[in-house]
Formats: C-alpha cells, sequence, structure tokens
C-alpha cells in the first residue's frame, strides 16, 4: 500500500530549482566516474582490437613488451620453419619479424616530447594488419629510408605530417604516407621497412615475430611446440591477448584512480542530497501526518521518501551519464606506463558503465535519503499534523 | 440507537520533564451510531486531544476506546493504520490536502490504500467530487481554489473510503461566516442523507448549533 509515485515525483518537479542543484551535484560526480571508466574501456578496447584473432605474437620469454624483447636470427629461423604458418594466395608466408624501437617526437599540443613506437615491417606483416589502411600519400618501398605514419601520429605529433622528414636511428627518414588503422593501438606507429631499421638501428635480432595461424584451433599445440623448444627462449601469445595484457596497468589505474576520485566527490553529493530530502521532509511535516492519519503505514512513508531520493539520484546519474556521452567524440593521447610508448584512444561508453553509473547514482540516492526517510518514518502523527 | 463510540475512564496525561500534565482526566463518553456531536471547550481543554483519541491518531495514556466493538487503543499501528483507513475520515481547520495533487487526486489518495481497480477509483472520486459540487474544478491544484473550495476537497476525501465515523477539528475555523455555513450545510447532509457520524471540534456556537448533541470540555473533563 504505497504512496503513489505520481505524488513523490510532482513534488520533486515542484521544487525544480532544488532538485536541480542536488541533481547537478550527483550528476558531476556520475559524469567524473562515467568518464575514468570510459577511459579505461576506451583504452582497453582500443588495444584489443589492435590484435587479430587468429595472429600470434612471439617474443622473448619474460617481456611484456616488444621493445624490451629480442629474438636471435637464429631463433627466428626456428619460429620460421614452422609448418603451421598460413600462406597467401600469392604464396607469401604469413610471417613477419619486425623491430620495434621508441623514438622521442614533440607532441603538436604541448612541444613536450613523447615516445612513439617505430615498427619495422614487412610485406607479410601488412597482410597480417588488414585493418591498417592508407588514407594518404603511399606505401613505403621496401629497401629505402621511407616512412608512413598512422593517423594519430599525424595529427599529434610535429614534423611527422606527409612529406616531412623525421631524423632518428642516425638517419633521415621521409614520410609518404599516412594510414588509418581503426583505431587501434598501430593509429600510434610509425612503420618502415624491417631491414633497413635494424641497420639504421644496428640491431642483429628482431624485437618480435608476428605470423597468422593457418589453423586458428592449432594455436595451444603451437604455443607448446615453440615454448618447449629447447633451442628457444620464447613465449607465444595470440595477438589480441598480447595487446589486451598491454592495457591492463593502464586501464586499471585509471579505473582505481578514478574511482576514488569519485567516491570522495560522491560524500558531497550524498550530504547534499541529505540536505535537499531533509528540507523535504522539514517543509512537508504535516502532508506526513495527513498521508499518516489517512492509514498510509510508517514503510509507506520510509518509501515514499527513500523513492524520492532515489528518483533524485536517477535525474542526477541521466544527467551524468548524458554529459559523458559527449567524450565519446574526444580522442586522447598518453603514454602507456607499460609500453612507455604514447597510445591514442577514445573514451567508449559500455553497456556495463551506463549500469555502473546508474547504480553509482542510485546509490548516492539512497544514502543521502535514508536518515532523512527515517525521519519522515518516525514521526507522531499528532506532532506532524501540529505543524500545519 | 446503538453507541457508536464507548469511551470509559480515558485519562491523557503528557509529560514535561519530571513534570505529568494531565489533559484529559478518567473521562467517559458514548456517541450513537449516525449522531452529530459538537465538541466545545476553551482553549487548551482537550478537544483536539481527545478527538485525536477517538479518531486512532494519539493513544490513551489509560482507559479504553470502543467504535464499533474495536478497542483501537489495544490495536498495533499498522492494524490502527489500516482501521483508520476504513473506518474514519477526517476534515481538518486547514484542510490538509497535498498541495502537489490536483483535486481529484487528493480526493483518490484513501483509495490508494484499497484494492479498487483505476476505473473503480474514477467513478467513486467523480461521485464524491459531484457531491461536494466540485465537479469541474477536479483538475485544479488545491492553490487554484479558494478556502472554501479546499475544504469541500478535504470533505470529499473523507467520504471516499465511505467510513462511518468522520471527525472534523475546528472545519470552519479558517473560513468566513458565508463559506462556514456552507460547510457546515454539507456535513450537515452527510449525517442526514448518508447516515455519517460526526464528531466535530468547533468554538463557534453558530457551528454548534447544527449539531444534535453539544458537549462541553473543561479542563479535561465533560461537563453537561
Ligand atoms: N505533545 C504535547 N506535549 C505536551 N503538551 C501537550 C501536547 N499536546 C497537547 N498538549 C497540551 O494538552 C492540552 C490540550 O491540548 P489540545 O490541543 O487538545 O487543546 P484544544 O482544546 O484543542 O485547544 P484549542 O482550542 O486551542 O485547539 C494543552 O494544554 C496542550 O498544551
Ligand atoms: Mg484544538
Amino acid at each position: 500500500m504505497a504512496v503513489p509515485i505520481g505524488y513523490i515525483a510532482r513534488n520533486l518537479v515542484a521544487r525544480r530549482l532544488t532538485t536541480a542543484l542536488t541533481a547537478g551535484g550527483m550528476a558531476l560526480v556520475v559524469y567524473v566516474f562515467a568518464t575514468v571508466l570510459m577511459l579505461a574501456a576506451g583504452l582497453r578496447a582500443t588495444l584489443v582490437s589492435t590484435g587479430q584473432p587468429d595472429n600470434v605474437v612471439v617474443i622473448r620469454r619474460g617481456s611484456v613488451t616488444e621493445v624490451q624483447s629480442g629474438i636471435s636470427r637464429d631463433q627466428a629461423s626456428v619460429v620460421e620453419s614452422l609448418p603451421d604458418i598460413a600462406v597467401a594466395g600469392d604464396g607469401m608466408r604469413l610471417i613477419s619479424k619486425e623491430s620495434v624501437v621508441l623514438i622521442s617526437l614533440p607532441k603538436r599540443s604541448t612541444g613536450k616530447p613523447g615516445n612513439v613506437t617505430v615498427r619495422g615491417v614487412t610485406a607479410a606483416g601488412l597482410e597480417l594488419r588488414p585493418q591498417v589502411k592508407l588514407v594518404a600519400g603511399r606505401m613505403f618501398h621496401p629497401g629505402t629510408s621511407e616512412i608512413v605514419v598512422g593517423r594519430a601520429i599525424a595529427t599529434g605529433f610535429r614534423g611527422a605530417q606527409l612529406d616531412d622528414t623525421l631524423r632518428f636511428g642516425s638517419r633521415e627518414w621521409t614520410v609518404v604516407g599516412e594510414f588509418d588503422a581503426g583505431r587501434t593501438g598501430f593509429d600510434s606507429e610509425i612503420w618502415g621497412d624491417a631491414t633497413q631499421m635494424l641497420q639504421a638501428f644496428r640491431r642483429n635480432g628482431y624485437s618480435s615475430i608476428v605470423f597468422k595461424l593457418a589453423d586458428p584451433d592449432r594455436f595451444d599445440a603451437v604455443k607448446t611446440e615453440l615454448e618447449s623448444d629447447p633451442r628457444l627462449t620464447i613465449e607465444a601469445k595470440r595477438e589480441r591477448q598480447f595487446y589486451a595484457d598491454q592495457s591492463q596497468a593502464l586501464a586499471s589505474f585509471i579505473r582505481v584512480l578514478g574511482t576514488g576520485i569519485s567516491i570522495i566527490f560522491s560524500i558531497g553529493a550524498v550530504i547534499g542530497a541529505a540536505i535537499t530530502m531533509y528540507a523535504s521532509v522539514a517543509s512537508r511535516t504535516a502532508e506526513i501526518g495527513t498521508l499518516r492519519a489517512l492509514g498510509f503505514r510508517r514503510s509507506a512513508v520510509l518509501i515514499a521518501f527513500l523513492t524520492e531520493a532515489l528518483l533524485l539520484g536517477l535525474v542526477g546519474g541521466i544527467a551524468g551519464l548524458v554529459a559523458a556521452s559527449f567524450m565519446q567524440a574526444v580522442t586522447i593521447s598518453t603514454t602507456n606506463f607499460q609500453t612507455f610508448a604514447e597510445i591514442a584512444f577514445s573514451f567508449a561508453l559500455t553497456p556495463a558503465i551506463v549500469a555502473a553509473s546508474l547504480a553509482f547514482a542510485l546509490g548516492m540516492g539512497l544514502v543521502g535519503g535514508f536518515l532523512p526517510a527515517a525521519r519522515a518514518a518516525r514521526m507522531k502523527i499528532v506532532d506532524a499534523l501540529r505543524a500545519a | 440507537m446503538t453507541p457508536l463510540v464507548v469511551i470509559e475512564g480515558l485519562s491523557k496525561y503528557y509529560l514535561r520533564g519530571d513534570q505529568v500534565i494531565p489533559v484529559l482526566v478518567d473521562l467517559s463518553l458514548e456517541v450513537a451510531e449516525g449522531e452529530y456531536v459538537a465538541l466545545m471547550g476553551p482553549s487548551g481543554s482537550g478537544k483536539s486531544t481527545l478527538l485525536n483519541l477517538i479518531a486512532g491518531i494519539d493513544k490513551p495514556s489509560s482507559g479504553t476506546i470502543r467504535i464499533g466493538g474495536i478497542d483501537i487503543a489495544a490495536l498495533s499501528d499498522a492494524e490502527l493504520a489500516l482501521w483508520r483507513s476504513i473506518n474514519v475520515g477526517f476534515v481538518f481547520q486547514f484542510y490538509n490536502l497535498m498541495p502537489v495533487l490536483t483535486a481529484f487526486g487528493n480526493v483518490e489518495l484513501p483509495l490508494q490504500l484499497t484494492t479498487l481497480s483505476r476505473p473503480e477509483r474514477r467513478e467513486r472520486v467523480e461521485a464524491a467530487l459531484a457531491l461536494v459540487g466540485l465537479t469541474d474544478r477536479a483538475m485544479h491544484l488545491p492553490n487554484e481554489l479558494s478556502g472554501g473550495q479546499q475544504q469541500r476537497v478535504a470533505i470529499a476525501r473523507a467520504l471516499i473510503t465511505d467510513p462511518t465515523l468522520i471527525v472534523a477539528d475546528e472545519p470552519t475555523g479558517d473560513l468566513d461566516r458565508a463559506t462556514a455555513q456552507e460547510i457546515l450545510g454539507l456535513l450537515g447532509r452527510l449525517n442526514d442523507e448518508l447516515g455519517k457520524t460526526i464528531i466535530m471540534v468547533t468554538h463557534d456556537p453558530k457551528a454548534a448549533e447544527t449539531a444534535h448533541r453539544l458537549v462541553h470540555l473543561e479542563k479535561g473533563e465533560l461537563v453537561a
């Protein structure tokens, strides 16, 4: 036997300024909470989609990133001899021995240096990443000091635009093309010819080997074969897993920090909600007495005020989420401290974040509304009626 | 006529610090079914206290209050709430309407505690509003109505669950003479035509005249 919801909602509308201000405070907290989670989700989505499902990355055992890894030419030959490597239509085996180094470039926005991943790839390496598409200029010619840059590099760094020359590895490199990697981690990379890169950086070995499995179901068998070979000190991961693992540390750092900040902010919002609800109870004391006289129980009064506080939270939650949803249009670039390389990614609003944000908002309403609602429910009818 | 209300040995004390303040002292009273009683007395004599006890929104310190054979002082909070929703209609001096609800919504409110369907509720509310002559004001908010109109909405609300007993605490206390007469006329009709038992607290001798019986309260005791 509940107080009608229309009565509860109309009271919020009747005090629209207070309602808006209180819900606004909660909206702000939800906005922070949601955008932070969106940041972590965006980072993860970007890195996960960097990998292809049936590609395998081989790196030196114990290294998390390609930059830390090193694979000698001898070991590379052993990997290359695997029979499980897919073959393209033109007979090319889809395996790419790559070199990955970090160079420092000035950011366009601040002029401060940022680490950029430079990858030496082979023709097969391009085949292995079908999501990478040239959007300007042309592909580098093998055997030359030509490079192509990812979209996020072209837009985010100075001197990395088409026809610019970049100096690294004691050479001048000409930017001959720009590619779009479909919002994956490759958007934040510079690519050139693998052999040229090895020469320029005076490397004897490769950083990583990427290949495509002829039969994706053979991954476990291939992994066991490679990792148990006494000549090899390497580990093999599905490319998707490899990149997902790279998002772990930064994503959880963002999540923990953001959630912590949101919880601290939420104390303010909860106090705001409590003050608003206390005022609501105080100004409606006679109404509470009347409701009780008419036969509404203490529990109905408690539920009515809790519902009012929950609605307040819901309004704040929705407003905060709407504001946060606009952040999806924003791309940011920061250093992934697992790889030490810049990575560009967008805020991603997922259903899980929507649910978590609304739950957070409702939680704030519930906590803020509890004591005022309990006070309303505890009142004696005659005392409440006398407040008229 | 059978008595609807039987009060025996009723006392009500308030505690202020360690001081006991007697408000009602060993009071006995019977009200017959269908009777219209006016309760008068000086300010602070305990009229509202007595009315609140009869209406089941306050608990006596001692004594019994039987209404329709039920000892309401023995009921729990929840039982009493249910009992009130079925048996008592309230009319207050300051109307006590919900400001955010329309006249219709206010009259419908007690029916939210019943199992009546929406169309059944609508039918009843429309009938009650017609009875108090406010059909054309159904969708108005209380602050769009005059005091007399608001009190008529409150009377419709008091009637809506068809209770046997209607309690009114100074129902004309905030109204001018002409409007007060209208409200008293309406209460008279509820008693006459619908057979409601009415207990009304009033300071106004003219209002008291419209009742069948006059009960005087003086310092917590009845004087004939
Ligand atoms: N909660 C309370 N605590 C202490 N004293 C109370 C309380 N409620 C009422 N009283 C006292 O009980 C006495 C009777 O109060 P009551 O409201 O019943 O008087 P009344 O006859 O209705 O007066 P009025 O005509 O002014 O409305 C008063 O002296 C009042 O101060
Ligand atoms: Mg009184």
